[in-house]
C-alpha cells in the first residue's frame, strides 16, 4: 500500500522533476554552449520564460478540464483569434466613441462574450446531437476559422490603444500582469476541480459516464459548462496576448490545439478522461516553454524542439502505460 | 407516426445519405454557374484534390481500424522534402524509392508504438507530428527545397503530365483507389481490419493478430503520404518544409464526411473517395458562385456534423441525443 502511494506521488510530481532536471540541464549547459552571456537561470529570464507562457497557459487550463471530462476541444485556435478581433476591432465602433479609455472594458466584455458564445455553440452540438467532441470541434475548428476570415478577409486586424499596451505591459508588485492573471485562473481552475460538485462530476464523468449517468448525474450541462469555462479562458488568454500587441492576423492561434494537448498530456492527464491535475498542466506548459528557450539557448537547431517534444511526448505515454498497466487496459488498448 | 416516419427517412440518409448530398450539391452548383459542369473544371478539381485524396485513402485504413493519424500532413511535408532533395543527389529513379522507404520506415514506427506497444494513437501521431517536423526541418536546414534543373527532368511527369489525356495524379489516385478497396472489401486482411475496428477484444479472441493489422494501416497510410508527397514534389518541382501543415485535419474531415466512424470498424475507400470530392468540389463550387475561399470553411462544418449527425440519429432512431 505505501508502496503503491510512493509510486503515485512519483508520478504526480514526475513533470516537476522533468522541470528540474531541464533547468539543470540547460542551466549547465548553457555555461559551455550558449553564445550569450546571459544566465539561462537568471530570474529576469526566467520571468520572461513564464510571461511568454501565459496565452498558451491560461487556454491549457480549460483544456484540462474538458479532458477529465473525457472530451477534446479542437477549436481553440480560431476562437482565440476571433476575440482579438472583436476586441480590438470594437473599440473603433462610432457606437463607443463617446466612452474615452471606458471602451477598453467594453472591448474585453466582448471578446469575453465572443469566446464563452462560441464555446456554448460547441458544447450544446456535443450535448444535443450526441456527435463525439473530436469531429464536433474539429469541424467548428474549420468554421470558426471561417468566421475570423469572414470578419476581416485576409486583412490583419489592427488597432493600438496607448492605455490599453500600458495596462497590459504594467507589472503591479513587479510582477508583469500577464503572469498574474495566468495565476488567478490557475487557483481558479484548480478550485473548480477539486473543491467544487462540478470538478468533482467531471473526474466522474470522464472516468466512467455510464456509472455517472446511472448516478443521477446530467453529463450536458456539465460538459456545456466545461465549453463555456474553456472559451471564457481562451478570451481571457486572447485579451492578455493581443491587448499588448494590438494587431491580430487571420491565421493566429493555429496549430494551438496541437501545442496545448501536447502540454496538457505532458501534464499527466488522461486522453480517456477521469484523471488530471491543473498543477500538473501547469507543469507541461513550463516544461515545453523551458525546452524550446532552453534548446536555443544552448544553440540547437530550433527545429530540433519539434522532434525532441515529440519524442519526449511518446515515451511519457509509454512510461504511463508501463506503470499503469490494468488487465482490463490491456484487453481493451 | 413522426417519429417513424423521421426513422424511415434516416436509414435511407444514413445508407446514401453522402451520395445524395453530393448529387444535391453538383445539381446546385451547376444550376448557378453552368461553367461548374464544364469538364476542364470538373478534371481540374479532381486533378487539384488528388494529394488530399491520395491521404484519405491511406487514413481510411488507419480508422477502420479503431485509431488515428494526425501525423500524415507533416510526414508529406518530410517525403516532398525529401524526394527534392534525393532528385539531385541521387537521381529521381533512385530518389523515388529511397523517399518512399524512408517515409515508410516512419509509418512503420508509428505502427511499432501503436500496434504493438498498444500506445494511445491519437498521442503517438500528435507526438509524431510534431517529431517528423522536426526531422524534416533539420533535414532541410530550414531551407526551401528545390530541383536545381527544372526543365531538364521528366520528374514532373507525377504531378503535370497526362498519360491517355487523364492528367496523372488523377489516374494515380484512382489506381490507388482501385487497388485498396480491393484490399479492404475483398481480402481477409480487409476483413481482419473490420473486425479488429469494430471490436478489438473479439477480434483478438478469435485468433486475429491485432498488432500485426494496426501495423500494416500504418504502413499503408505511410506508403499513400509517400504517393501524395511524390505528386506534390512533382507539381511544384520545389517545396516549402510546411507544405503539408494542416493536411491531417482537413484529410480526417474528408474521412468522416465519407461516414467513416472515428470508434472504428465502419467506413469505405468508396465513401473516403465522396468525401475527399465534396469537399473538393464545394471549394471550387463556392469559389465559382463568386464567394469568398474562406465561405467553404463555414460551409464544411455545417456538412460534417450534419453529416455525423444524421448518422448517429438514424442509428438511434432519434434525433436529439438522449444525454441528460
Amino acid at each position: 500500500m505505501k508502496n503503491t502511494n510512493l509510486a503515485k506521488r512519483l508520478q504526480d510530481s514526475a513533470i516537476w522533476i522533468f522541470i528540474a532536471l531541464e533547468l539543470a540541464f540547460f542551466g549547465i549547459a548553457g555555461e559551455f554552449l550558449s553564445l550569450s552571456d546571459g544566465n539561462f537561470l537568471a530570474p529576469d529570464n526566467m520571468l520572461l520564460l513564464i510571461k511568454q507562457t501565459v496565452p498558451l497557459g491560461i487556454i491549457a487550463l480549460g483544456m484540462t478540464i474538458i479532458m477529465i471530462n473525457g472530451n477534446i476541444d479542437l477549436s481553440v485556435g480560431p476562437i482565440f483569434a476571433l476575440c482579438a478581433i472583436v476586441m480590438l476591432d470594437s473599440m473603433t465602433w462610432p457606437i463607443f466613441a463617446g466612452l474615452g479609455d471606458g471602451v477598453i472594458v467594453i472591448a474585453w466584455a466582448l471578446a469575453i462574450l465572443v469566446g464563452v458564445v462560441l464555446g456554448a455553440i460547441n458544447g450544446f452540438i456535443v450535448w444535443k446531437t450526441g456527435v463525439d467532441a473530436f469531429i464536433v470541434t474539429l469541424g467548428s475548428m474549420l468554421g470558426y476559422r471561417g468566421l475570423v476570415f469572414l470578419y476581416n478577409g485576409e486583412q490583419p486586424t489592427y488597432h493600438l490603444n496607448w492605455t490599453l499596451v500600458d495596462i497590459a505591459e504594467s507589472a503591479p508588485l513587479g510582477i508583469p500582469l500577464p503572469i498574474l492573471i495566468f495565476a488567478g485562473c490557475i487557483l481558479f481552475t484548480w478550485w473548480l476541480t477539486k473543491r467544487t460538485v462540478h470538478g468533482r462530476n467531471a473526474f466522474a464523468i470522464g472516468d466512467n459516464r455510464t456509472a455517472a449517468v446511472n448516478a443521477g448525474i446530467r453529463v450536458g450541462p456539465h460538459m456545456v459548462w466545461n465549453y463555456v469555462l474553456i472559451g471564457l479562458l481562451v478570451a481571457i488568454s486572447s485579451a492578455t496576448f493581443y491587448s499588448a500587441s494590438g494587431s491580430v492576423n487571420p491565421n493566429d492561434g493555429m496549430l494551438y490545439e496541437l501545442w496545448i494537448i501536447t502540454a496538457v498530456v505532458l501534464g499527466g492527464t488522461k486522453l480517456t478522461g477521469g484523471r488530471g491535475s491543473i498543477i500538473g498542466t501547469v507543469g507541461g506548459v513550463i516544461a515545453i516553454q523551458l525546452m524550446r528557450k532552453g534548446l536555443g539557448h544552448i544553440g540547437a537547431d530550433t527545429a530540433m524542439v519539434n522532434l525532441v517534444i515529440g519524442s519526449i511526448l511518446i515515451v511519457v505515454l509509454y512510461l504511463d502505460r508501463q506503470l499503469n498497466r490494468k488487465g482490463e487496459e490491456e484487453l481493451n488498448s | 407516426m413522426a417519429q417513424s416516419h423521421l426513422k424511415a427517412v434516416g436509414e435511407i440518409l444514413a445508407k446514401h445519405g453522402i451520395l445524395v448530398a453530393f448529387i444535391l450539391f453538383m445539381i446546385a452548383f451547376a444550376l448557378l454557374n453552368p461553367r461548374f459542369i464544364n469538364s476542364d473544371n470538373l478534371l481540374g478539381v479532381v486533378r487539384s484534390s488528388a494529394i488530399l485524396g491520395v491521404m484519405a485513402i491511406g487514413v481510411t485504413f488507419v480508422v477502420v481500424s479503431g485509431n488515428l493519424d494526425l501525423s500524415v500532413g507533416s510526414m508529406m511535408s518530410f517525403s516532398t522534402i525529401v524526394v527534392l532533395d534525393l532528385h539531385d543527389k541521387l537521381g529521381p529513379l533512385l530518389g523515388i524509392p529511397a523517399m518512399f522507404a524512408m517515409t515508410m520506415a516512419l509509418g512503420a514506427l508509428i505502427g511499432f508504438l501503436v500496434g504493438y506497444l498498444k500506445l494511445n494513437s491519437l498521442i503517438v501521431t500528435l507526438g509524431m507530428l510534431s517529431a517528423i517536423h522536426g526531422l524534416t526541418l533539420t533535414y532541410s536546414g530550414g531551407k526551401n527545397m528545390d530541383i536545381a534543373d527544372k526543365d531538364g527532368t521528366w520528374f514532373g511527369f507525377f504531378g503535370q503530365g497526362e498519360l491517355l489525356g487523364v492528367p496523372v495524379p488523377i489516374l494515380m489516385f484512382a489506381l490507388l483507389a482501385a487497388g485498396l478497396t480491393l484490399v479492404l472489401s475483398k481480402t481477409p486482411f480487409g476483413r481482419k481490419v473490420y473486425a479488429v475496428g469494430g471490436n478489438g477484444v473479439a477480434a483478438t479472441f478469435s485468433g486475429i493478430p491485432r498488432a500485426r493489422i494496426v501495423f500494416y494501416c500504418y504502413l499503408i497510410s505511410s506508403f499513400c503520404v509517400a504517393m501524395a508527397g511524390l505528386i506534390q514534389a512533382s507539381r511544384s518541382l520545389g517545396s516549402q518544409n510546411t507544405v503539408g501543415q494542416g493536411l491531417e485535419l482537413q484529410v480526417l474531415a474528408a474521412v468522416i464526411l465519407g461516414g467513416a466512424s472515428l470508434l472504428g470498424g465502419s467506413g469505405t475507400i468508396f465513401k473516403t473517395v465522396i468525401g475527399v470530392l465534396i469537399l473538393g468540389f464545394i471549394q471550387n463550387g463556392l469559389l465559382l458562385v463568386g464567394l469568398e475561399f474562406y465561405v467553404q470553411y463555414i460551409v464544411t462544418w455545417v456538412i460534417i456534423i450534419l453529416a455525423v449527425w444524421l448518422d448517429i440519429a438514424a442509428k438511434r432512431g432519434q434525433l436529439w441525443s438522449p444525454i441528460a
